[in-house]
């Protein structure tokens, strides 16, 4: 099957000069339709910048981002309709994702005017209302006539994701849709997600920095592993989190908090050379994981970028000295 | 009847917003006054221009509550008719001024790279310009005795300060995210800037248009005071140009002549700075819904 969207050797840098910063570093990967494909890194590693690049929001310094094939910047008129409509997006940050001057009936309506999704504006009025139905706000009826300030952050991030629904996407970017929102509404938003993700057929491009969340929603998809600009490591979801190839992926697994306390006892810590993330501004030579690396090789981490390279488990692993060693992370 | 109903119960909210704020409300109320005594006030109180030489410079009385003029004649009268040509002016200059800075400004602001640059750049040329002695040169080539003539004029000179602050306020807005949303759902540059940037720059646009009224109101007048500008109608300013050229500073008894039309002017002045307070408040949606 032909990618949905595919992303080639994108980069994506800020600022000019010695102050420039690399935030996306040559990454490339596809998504197909249907797969659920979740970003996982610290913040800093640049999954949102990635994530804005591929919604067409944030221009790429170099590399491409290629919907049915072609480049998003040089798509005919047509085209580019059809990649707006495709695709769209979810931000973190509900209070300022909704324009706080409309009501969610002037948020809702005006997409779907001017993407001629309805003839008129009583059709506009029952889509909405449908819609708010699909994202459960109910009764429908009384949110519709709101204003964002008058509901909470979770019944705002179901605007937005109802929002997004409105051009009928095929392909929804959510950019820490759920790190906003009380824990305890997350898991209803997620539940609701998923169901969106099976009723009408979106593929996902979940951003977090968060392995468990990752995990939970994307259990039949992949995982993407970033690590300061680069990706480190990508698999299906279940091979990634049982037998996680690189040793950043180790580490983030390992510092994964158990809940049950006997499982807890037995996960291993992965004992790292240093704490701190080097600054974006002075990348460390080679692998930029080599100076908290506990599989460190003198002489050949700190010189050559590890290339991403497919392992037979499934995925692919950037780390040439550890790719082809299980570890377990239960002693 | 609905719709009439629903802008009925709008208006009722917006002035018990207006209201929270006591001197704004009786700064609106006060402004309101003036505007319906200026523009309806003509209809029932008959100009006075009879000259009656006994009554020559008069003080406030029951009879000429503002007092009479050097030919004996009501000063109140005169009040009354010469506030129109006034406001007019000044709310023609403010209307242009505001549309000019609130449409170049978003537009710069949004659409970046050669239209920001040039766009700034014109602004910055015509800041540089002194305001008032441009007009004045101006009036030389050009008859300003045209009140619509004479406000576009103030106007297309006092955009460019406004156009900065919107300048500013846009560019801090569309890095929100629900400008980003509306990007990613292809709503259109115009509904970017009309639907998400202006509402959410309402409340300073409203204050803005108000102080550039107060701002036109006061380069007039002074363009009629020094006589760049054809004194063709009774208004306030030729009010003060006439008493002035006649000497009522040094004459105690023509004190009302010349401090009435100022006063007037004063108090038109206060009433509408002081209505922006209630203003803040109208166009905040926050309160709209929880009243």
């Amino acid at each position: 099957m032909a990618p949905i969207l595919e992303v080639r050797n994108l980069t994506r840098q800020f600022g000019k000069g010695r102050e420039t910063v690399t935030a996306v570093d040559a990454i490339s990967f596809a998504i197909e339709p249907g797969e659920t494909v979740c970003l996982v890194g610290e913040s800093g590693c640049g999954k949102s910048t990635t994530g804005r690049m591929v919604a067409g929001l944030l221009e790429a310094t170099a590399g491409e981002v290629l919907f049915e094939g072609k480049n998003i910047r040089q798509l005919d008129s047509n085209a580019y309709r059809r990649y707006r409509q495709t695709v769209q997006i979810i931000h973190q940050d509900p209070y300022s994702s909704l324009n706080p001057t409309q009501t969610v009936r002037q948020i809702l309506t005006a997409p779907l005017l001017r993407h001629r999704k309805v003839k008129n504006s009583a059709a506009a009025e029952a889509r909405v209302l449908e819609l708010l139905e699909i994202v459960d706000l109910t009764p429908a009826s009384d949110v519709i006539a709101k204003y964002p300030h008058q509901l909470s952050g979770g019944q705002r991030q179901r605007v937005a994701v109802a929002r997004a629904l409105t051009v009928d996407p095929k392909f929804i970017v959510a950019d820490e849709a759920v790190s906003m929102v009380d824990v305890s509404i997350r898991v209803s938003i997620l539940t609701m997600l998923a169901r969106l993700k099976r009723e009408f057929d979106v593929t996902f491009l979940f951003i977090t920095h968060d392995l468990a969340l990752a995990k939970y929603f994307a259990w039949e998809g992949r995982i993407t592993v970033m690590y300061l600009g680069r990706i480190v490591e990508d698999g299906p979801t279940q091979r990634l989190i049982t037998d996680p190839r690189h040793p950043y992926t180790q580490a983030l697994l390992s510092a994964v908090p158990e809940a049950d306390p006997a499982l807890a006892q037995h996960k291993r810590q992965i004992e790292l050379r240093g704490a701190e993330i080097p600054s974006l501004l002075a990348l460390p030579p080679g692998c930029s994981f080599h100076p908290r690396c506990p599989y460190v090789v003198p002489g050949q981490c700190d010189r050559t970028v590890p290339a991403l390279e497919p392992v037979e488990v499934g995925g692919r692993v950037a780390c040439p000295v550890r790719k082809q060693d299980a570890v377990s992370l239960l002693v | 009847m609905e719709s009439i109903q629903g802008v009925l119960s709008w208006l009722g909210t917006t002035l018990r917003l207006m209201s929270y704020n006591k001197a704004g409300f009786i700064g609106f109320l006060m402004t309101s006054a003036i505007l319906l005594l200026c523009l309806l006030g003509p209809l029932w109180i008959p100009l006075d221009t009879k000259t009656k030489l006994d009554k020559i410079y008069q003080p406030p009385s029951a009879e000429h509550w503002m007092g009479t003029d050097h030919q004996g004649r009501d000063i109140f009268s005169q009040i009354v008719h010469g506030g129109k040509d006034v406001i007019y002016v000044a709310a023609v200059a403010a209307l242009l001024s505001t549309l000019i800075a609130v449409t170049f400004g978003t537009v710069s602001a949004f659409a970046g790279g050669v239209t920001d640059s040039l766009i700034m750049g014109v602004t910055d040329v015509i800041l540089t310009i002194p305001q008032f002695p441009l007009l004045a040169v101006l009036a030389a080539f050009v008859k300003l005795d045209n009140l619509t003539l004479l406000g576009l004029f103030l106007g297309v000179l006092s955009w460019p300060a406004l156009l900065r602050a919107v300048r500013s306020q846009a560019l801090s807005l569309k890095e929100r995210d629900f400008v980003e949303a509306a990007r990613a759902l292809d709503l259109g540059t115009g509904h970017i800037v009309f639907r998400e940037l202006v509402p959410n720059m309402m409340t300073y646009i409203v204050i803005s248009f108000t102080l550039a009224l107060t701002a036109a109101v006061y380069t007039q007048v002074g363009l009629v005071l020094l006589g760049l500008v054809p004194v063709s109608s009774s208004n306030w300013g030729v009010m003060i140009s006439l008493a002035w050229t006649q000497g009522a500073i040094f004459f105690r008894d023509a004190m009302w002549r010349i401090m009435m039309p100022i006063l007037a002017i004063a108090l038109f002045q206060l009433s509408v700075i002081t209505m922006t307070r209630s203003l803040e408040l109208a166009f905040n949606p926050r309160l709209r819904t929880m009243a």
